[in-house]
Formats: C-alpha cells, sequence, structure tokens
C-alpha cells in the first residue's frame, strides 16, 4: 500500500502545462455551466488558437457551448483570416464576425485618420454592440497576467457593469478555484482562462500539442517600413510619412493585431523551435517590443480596459 | 533558459504557486524585484520604464517595487491596492507568484492570494524581529493550509548580517510555528537590496548553512501535498452530443478534487446514493490509465444514471460527509458586517446552496491570535468561527482532510458579490 502510494505520487506529478492546461479547462467549464450566453473571442492569434484547444479538450465529444466571434478591425493580416476561418471550419463551430468598419458606416465609431490612425480602439465599441446585439454575457478571451501591468491585477473572471466598464478597485475577490458567475441582467463577465500563462508557457504548448499557428508567426520576408524603432508592415491600412521606405526584410511578429499597430522583429526563426528559442533568450516584452498600442501612455491598457477593452 | 526550454525536463517542471506576505515596509517588492531581475525576468523595456519612474519620482534609486505596482493610482500614491500575479521561470521549475498588499485590505487580499498557494513567503525586517504583523500572517498562511512557510528575515545588512540577532529571530520564529501549525518552515536570513541569500548564497553570512531562497523554493516537495487517498469528482458539466457518431455517450466532466483514478474503480454517486463502476477516464485526447488530483478530465460510468452538474462521484468505501450543517472558519470580505440570522448564497466545489448563519461563535483577537467569545459579528477582513444551517445538502470534507472539498465562498444574493472566504472545520447531516 505504501509502494503504491509513493508510485502514485510520482506518476501523478503534473507538469506546469498540465496544471495550466487543467485550470484552463476548468474556468472554461465553469463559464459554460455559470452564465447564460458565453461567447469565446477567437482572432487567430496564438493565444486564442491555445483557448480554441482548450475548448476541444473541456468538451468534446460534444460541440462548443458558445459560438466564437471575432471583432475584425477590417485591417487584419490577410494570412491571418485565412487562417481563422480554415481553423473554425475545421472545427464545425460557429463564428460570429463583428466587423469594425460595420460601426464606422452605421456611425457608432469615428474613423481616427493620418499616418498614425488606427482602428485599435474602435474595437471596443463594435465588441460592445456586438455583446448586445447577442445578448451575450460572458466573453471568453485569451488575455494573460504577463501582458501587461494591469492585466496582472485583473481577476480571471472579471465583472463589467452595464457599459462593459472595467472598476480595479472593486473587483471580486476570487478564491480557490471558486468562481463566482453570478450577474445582474444586462452586466457582462471576461473570462481568461489563460490568465496564468506566459508568453513561453503558451509557445510551450503549441509545440506540445502540435499547434498550427498562422505563418506571420514565423520568419518570412515581407515589405516593411520603419517607425519609432519599430518595423511594421507596409499595407494600404496605414498612411506613411515622409521618410518611410518600404524595404523588404526578414521578420516574423510576436502578436498579432491590426496591421496598424502590430510591429515585427527581424528574425531568422522559421520553425516553432527557433522561435521558442529565441522567446526563451529575450529581452523585451512582447508587448514592449510590438504593441504601439500599449506605448501611447503609460496607463494606456487601464485605460482601455476601463472603458470596456478586453 | 534558451534552447532548453522544449526539452523534455522543460516541458515537464512543476509549477509552484507561492504568495509572498508583508508590507513596502519589510521590503516585500525589494524581495520580488530581486528575485526577477536575479532570475532575468524583467526585460529591458520594463527596467527602462521603471528607471525613469524612478527618477521622475524622485525615489533616488531605482524602485524595484514600480514592477508590481500595475494601476496608476498605485503608482501615484505609491501604494499597493490589489493582488498581483507574476509568472517567473527557472531551469528548474515554473513560479505563479501572488503579491498581495500589506495594509489596504489586508486580510481580503492575502486570503485571495494565499487560497491557492502551496508555499508563503512571510517578510521580517531583522531590526525589528517577530512582531504583530508576522504573527497574523503566519496564522493566515496556517489556516488557509499553505503547507510550506518560509521566513524571509530581511534587512540583515541593517544588522550587520549578526548571526546572534537572526538567531533569536530563529527561536521566536519556530515558537509561532509551533503555535499556528504548519507542515514544514524555513528561516533564511537575507538582503533583498544587496541580494544575499535570494538567488545565490551570501558570502556575509559564512555561518547559515542553508539553502538560499530560490535553491529552497526549487526543492520544496509540494507533488505529496495533494490528497492521493480519498477519491473525490465533483461533477462539473455532463458531455452529451447526442450526434449519430457518439449517439450514447455520457461523459461526467470535472476536475478531481481527490485521489487516484482508473478504469474499474467502484464509484458512489452523492447525493443520489447510487452506485456504479468507473467505465473510463478520459480526455479529448483518449483514455488514461490513470488520473490524480487536480487534472482536468472526463469519466464515463458502467451504468447509465441521472447525474448532473453539482453531484459528486466518489470512493464508496470513503464517502465524504452529505452535510446540512456547517461549522468553519470564514473571512469575512465585505463591508456590510455578518450577524446572526443573515442568508447567503453558497459555493462549494460546483455546488451551491442557501445558507443562514445560525451563530457566530467566536471572533478572532488579531492581535493575541485567540478567539474571542464575546464578540458576535464578523466585520471587514475579520475571521471568525461560524454554524451555517443549509437549504440543501453540500458534500465535504474538512479544510485540513482536502482543500478542494473543503473550501467555499458565500455570495450576497442581493449584490451578487463574494463576501466571504470559508474553511470547513466540520460538518454534520
Amino acid at each position: 500500500m505504501r509502494a503504491a502510494l509513493l508510485v502514485s505520487t510520482t506518476a501523478t506529478r503534473l507538469s506546469h502545462l498540465d496544471e495550466l492546461e487543467a485550470e484552463a479547462i476548468h474556468i472554461m467549464r465553469e463559464v459554460a455551466a455559470e452564465l447564460e450566453r458565453p461567447v469565446l473571442l477567437f482572432s487567430g492569434g496564438k493565444d486564442s488558437i491555445v483557448l480554441l484547444r482548450l475548448a476541444e479538450k473541456a468538451f468534446r465529444p460534444g460541440g462548443f457551448p458558445f459560438p466564437l466571434m471575432h471583432v475584425d478591425t477590417g485591417h487584419n493580416f490577410p494570412e491571418v483570416i485565412e487562417f481563422r476561418d480554415r481553423r473554425v471550419a475545421e472545427l464545425g463551430e460557429r463564428l460570429i464576425v463583428a466587423s469594425v468598419q460595420e460601426s464606422i458606416d452605421k456611425g457608432r465609431a469615428v474613423e481616427q485618420t493620418g499616418p498614425r490612425a488606427s482602428r485599435n480602439q474602435l474595437q471596443t465599441v463594435t465588441l460592445l454592440d456586438a455583446m448586445f446585439e447577442n445578448g451575450f454575457d460572458a466573453a471568453i478571451g485569451g488575455a494573460r497576467r504577463d501582458e501587461e501591468r494591469a492585466r496582472a491585477k485583473e481577476r480571471i473572471f472579471s465583472f463589467r457593469d452595464d457599459f462593459g466598464q472595467w472598476d480595479p478597485r472593486a473587483q471580486r475577490p476570487e478564491l480557490w478555484n471558486l468562481y463566482n458567475g453570478r450577474i445582474r441582467k444586462g452586466e457582462q463577465v471576461r473570462v481568461f482562462p489563460i490568465s496564468n500563462w506566459t508568453e513561453l508557457d503558451v509557445w510551450q504548448y503549441v509545440a506540445r500539442e502540435r499547434l498550427e499557428l498562422p505563418l506571420i508567426y514565423y520568419a518570412h520576408e515581407r515589405e516593411v517600413f520603419r517607425r519609432d524603432g519599430m518595423l511594421y508592415a507596409a499595407s494600404g491600412f496605414v498612411e506613411r510619412l515622409p521618410g518611410e521606405e518600404p524595404f523588404a526584410a526578414t521578420v516574423r511578429f510576436r502578436t498579432v493585431g491590426d496591421m496598424s499597430c502590430t510591429g515585427g522583429v527581424v528574425s531568422d526563426a522559421a520553425t516553432l523551435e527557433a522561435v521558442v528559442a529565441e522567446i526563451a533568450a529575450t529581452r523585451v516584452t512582447e508587448r514592449g517590443e510590438t504593441r504601439a498600442d500599449d506605448r501611447a501612455s503609460e496607463a494606456a491598457m487601464e485605460d482601455r480596459k476601463r472603458v470596456g477593452y478586453f | 533558459m534558451s534552447i532548453s526550454a522544449l526539452t523534455d525536463d522543460a516541458l515537464a517542471s512543476e509549477l509552484v504557486r507561492l504568495v509572498t506576505c508583508g508590507s513596502v515596509d519589510d521590503g516585500k517588492s525589494t524581495l520580488i524585484g530581486r528575485l526577477l531581475y536575479d532570475t532575468k525576468q524583467i526585460f529591458v523595456d520594463q527596467m527602462e520604464h521603471i528607471e525613469e519612474t524612478s527618477e521622475r519620482r524622485g525615489d533616488g534609486y531605482v524602485n524595484l517595487a514600480l514592477l508590481t505596482d500595475g494601476l496608476r493610482a498605485e503608482r501615484e500614491q505609491g501604494i499597493t491596492i490589489d493582488v498581483a500575479y507574476r509568472g517567473f521561470v527557472t531551469p528548474k521549475r515554473r513560479f505563479q507568484l501572488a503579491d498581495a498588499p500589506g495594509h489596504v485590505q489586508y486580510t481580503r487580499n492575502m486570503v485571495t492570494g494565499a487560497s491557492t498557494a502551496a508555499v508563503a513567503i512571510v517578510l521580517v525586517d531583522a531590526r525589528k524581529g517577530v512582531i504583530e504583523q508576522t504573527r497574523r500572517h503566519s496564522y493566515l498562511a496556517a489556516t488557509l493550509g499553505i503547507p510550506h512557510l518560509v521566513f524571509a528575515v530581511n534587512k540583515m545588512d541593517l544588522v550587520e548580517f549578526s548571526e546572534v540577532r537572526f538567531h533569536e529571530i530563529e527561536v521566536e520564529l519556530r515558537e509561532l510555528v509551533a503555535l499556528v501549525g504548519a507542515q514544514d518552515e524555513i528561516v533564511i536570513p537575507l538582503s533583498a537590496l544587496q541580494g544575499d541569500n535570494v538567488v545565490e548564497r551570501s558570502t556575509e553570512m559564512p555561518w547559515y548553512q542553508g539553502p538560499a531562497l530560490l535553491e529552497h523554493l526549487e526543492t520544496v516537495e509540494i507533488a505529496a501535498d495533494r490528497n492521493l487517498d480519498d477519491r473525490r469528482f465533483p461533477v462539473q458539466w455532463v458531455i452529451r452530443p447526442m450526434s449519430d457518431e457518439h449517439h450514447d455517450y455520457r461523459g461526467y466532466a470535472g476536475q478531481i478534487a481527490g485521489g487516484v483514478w482508473r478504469a474499474g474503480d467502484d464509484v458512489l454517486v452523492l447525493p443520489s446514493g447510487a452506485q456504479s463502476r468507473v467505465a473510463a477516464v478520459e480526455t479529448a485526447d483518449g483514455p488514461l490509465d490513470f488520473a490524480g488530483p487536480g487534472r482536468s478530465v472526463t469519466i464515463r460510468l458502467e451504468h447509465d444514471l441521472d447525474i448532473g452538474r453539482g453531484d459528486l462521484l466518489c470512493d464508496p468505501a470513503c464517502p465524504p460527509i452529505v452535510a446540512r450543517q456547517l461549522e468553519a472558519t470564514v473571512c469575512w470580505m465585505s463591508e456590510q458586517p455578518l450577524r446572526p440570522g443573515a442568508r447567503l448564497g453558497i459555493k462549494q466545489t460546483t455546488r451551491t446552496a442557501r445558507a443562514v448563519v445560525d451563530e457566530i461563535r467566536s471572533v478572532l483577537d488579531v492581535h493575541a491570535l485567540e478567539d474571542d467569545p464575546s464578540r458576535h459579528e464578523l466585520e471587514l477582513n475579520d475571521i471568525g468561527t461560524i454554524v451555517l444551517r443549509l437549504s440543501g445538502p453540500l458534500l465535504v470534507d474538512s479544510y485540513a482532510q482536502n482543500r478542494a472539498m473543503g473550501s467555499f465562498i458565500l455570495i450576497d444574493e442581493a449584490t451578487n458579490n463574494t463576501v466571504a472566504a470559508g474553511m470547513i472545520r466540520s460538518a454534520e447531516a
């Protein structure tokens, strides 16, 4: 008996990926059970690709108890949109595309102009409108606490009032694995099953689960231009300033957002192993390196979250 | 790190959840900053940012505390509002650190951070020794069932790295542990500011033979903390695809709360009392030979039974208590005081019910660390012993036997807020 127990202690020991995975699956099932109309936000980025894998682990052989939704700025990398549609078809799940362009056409959002225009902030309007229109009371997202300082303080079940706003001082205590999903009509909850994952955990999981990613995550040649020390993809969506001449470079992207605010890094890492080696050795955070939206001010992310950003 | 991040060892490293207890004055933020800095977890842009901010604030030094202060109000006021979570990794282990602020709403935050922790790091200022706060932190860590306590006796540089001073404090701490109880503890002399005994062993304290802080965190045994004996499986979700391919499939999905589960195990279903056997323990990737505590799996049974969310599968030879009444230690987290007669929602495992507070037996006197039986009302951040009567049965073990089965939250049904963390001491039918 004693010997059997010792074997069990070792044999049932969980790796960090096992434990993070088990926690995330538990969270997904809690959302499905406690909220009436959840939706999973899928952008085609690596974090939301991990979410889809976790949803498969939580609910297969059944279908997902929620649809998928992409808040499409209309300025995405075409490779990512192609990937998104293919992945959704493989899974046989339903995708709702909430379009920022439509919000602009309807006069709900106002397009920024000029060389530094971005549709990043407009996503909030489109997201909130789509949540209300579809009656969604919970949005499952792939945000992680290691991405940014305000995120480090956010709960896994994060409450939003009927304006979709986050109040960091009035967060519910979150104890053990006992999530409280009770909300009033009109209120919403944002749920982050991979809150406790780091960028490296995500890549290790992608490797362990052999997940396919859009090709822009791997080194490839593309037309770029330099701005504020970062490399941006040259595209019809960004107006270039004088002197911002496009040139060809071998780059990869660490995050996948709007083409207007996602910078690439010069890299030869064309395989998963090579990317992970670079990430493990890197000395700059992924958002610090590649996201113009977080550079806008010291508290940029916190301000956007307060008004309803995911 | 580097290329080794994808080796089998790197993928298999354990996750250790830590909570740090202490206030800014103890140098807690500096200790965390040091731990992150010396393990190379601070990125260049983060470092530049805190250098800039320190200079602008006129701190006069690179204020590593700024690394964990995430919200604008915190940076402006130099305080910490909420629990911050940070991950870091060494070649041996992956750590998840909950940093709970020391002063504002202290109990509430520490309980939040500590509820999932395997290791608590309690900071002690070498100049001050064991103070009331040290006693409270240790008591809370023990109450929350954190198995491993680490006392970081900080600012040893300010007491000339004195062995005599350290031993005075160590004796007091061992007495404290005997009082509050803990599975194991270690007392480490260190200087967070200078980096002594944080990541590297100190050359200033040759009289100390023990490990540096990180060395201890990398080796403390955590896998044996789980309850591997009593099989417990709270049903979270029922998977019934009803598709052509899986027409008769019925799987019970959940996270194992205790014991090791295998096909062929006898099963008692509570509260119904029905019996069956495990047909398979599986995941989306297929069947498993066995699965232990913490894993999220799907269990299929040999018989078709009416089982739903909130039911419990368990070992018929050692079932939990089917409880209608609980005696529990609770941390009260609402500004509205708790009084006898209050009605609240209760969530334990995946099961919910309503509860009436029949009695508030005592409230902890945080100064004396003794129960004060003359108080019968819990105020914000109070810890007390209460008796709850339940509207329907909960399937429970004591918190001491099983953290997952013995913990609950109380919910104010008017506001939907989580207002208490509870740990079951005993239960009755």
